[in-house]
């Protein structure tokens, strides 16, 4: 089974990183970018087929190290 | 002083932090291997030194804060046990839960390695008792990620219960952005715990330790622990 982590910032910590690719996409002329906010994703395969125990390993996985919730957040899915 | 320095793949600082207490206490420390799940005994200070465990990745000092001998310095600092973090050693106690917040990408971007000027915010510390109250102390930092942050009722309660050791300063002691080096919160270089028993700063107080570094303002701090020790014992 694939399944994908997706870590993202929470809403008001500063992203110096993200702030910086901003800049790029417009100075390369890229139009219409309002915002950049960086994150991670991570594609994990698991073993075996039961989806809802998956999700909770996956949960488990986050929490555990996949994401540092004092800034993160994340958002599994088993696809 | 029975210290124990840690050592996890990827950390480069942990011979100079060696050598700064073996000059402090006279005495040679253990190191411990990140493998290992007990710390020797009749250990009184365990030192997380800087570098780069892990090459910095997921997040600085994620993978090492979850490292077997983590387990027991956690047990070790539930006993009240001293703890210091230094540069990647706060990264890796913020990232174990021994210390509240994060330490987050400077806030210009740029790894900076540069001396900066600090002020102690109070002296009745085991870690800042060899200064005081005030004082202003030159010492090296080296971290593209040593920018706390930490949200607001967390910072509140720091900052309330008088936590915050050390700040980033002008040399006369001004507190002003324009010497937040990295975009700390509130100026912050170091924190302790709710016990008051476990230390992160990002400087290296152990890099200036001798005349030939240029700079002793750093002993203050060994020579401090040596003292508080002393007098527990």
């Amino acid at each position: 089974m694939k399944a994908r982590v997706t870590v993202t910032l929470k809403n008001g910590i500063l992203d110096p990183q993200g702030k910086a690719i901003e800049g790029a996409l417009k100075s390369l002329g890229v139009d219409g970018v309002a915002s950049v906010r960086q994150g991670k994703v991570f594609d994990i395969e698991i073993a075996g087929a039961d989806k809802a125990k998956a999700e909770a390993l996956l949960k488990d996985a986050a929490d555990k190290l996949l994401a540092n919730t004092v800034i993160e957040n994340y958002r599994v899915e088993v696809i | 002083m029975k210290s124990a320095v840690l050592v996890f793949p990827g950390i480069n600082r942990e011979r100079d932090m060696a050598r700064a207490l073996k000059l402090a206490s006279g005495r040679e420390p253990a190191m411990v291997w990140h493998a290992e799940t007990s710390l020797p005994a009749g250990t009184d200070l365990v030192v997380v030194p800087g570098g780069f465990s892990y090459g910095d990745y997921l997040r600085c000092g994620a993978i090492a804060g979850r490292a077997p001998v983590m387990d027991a310095v956690r047990d070790f600092a539930a006993k009240g046990g001293l703890v210091l973090g230094v540069c990647n050693g706060f990264q890796i106690l913020c990232e174990s839960g021994l210390l509240p917040g994060v330490l987050m990408r400077n806030a210009r971007l740029k790894f900076i390695c540069k001396d900066v000027h600090l002020r102690v915010e109070r002296s009745d510390t085991p870690f800042t008792r060899g200064y005081n109250a005030g004082q202003v102390i030159r010492v090296p930092v080296a971290h593209g990620e040593g920018n706390y942050a930490a949200d607001e009722d967390t910072l509140k309660r720091i900052e309330g219960e008088g936590r915050v050791l050390y700040r980033y300063c002008h040399t006369d002691g001004a507190i002003d952005e324009r010497f937040n080096i990295n975009g700390a919160a509130n100026s912050i270089a170091g924190i302790v715990n709710d016990r008051g028993n476990v230390l992160g700063m990002m400087p290296h107080p152990e890099n200036h330790v001798e005349d030939i570094m240029g700079c002793t303002d750093g002993r203050g701090l060994f020579a401090g622990l040596v003292a508080h020790l002393e007098k527990a014992a």
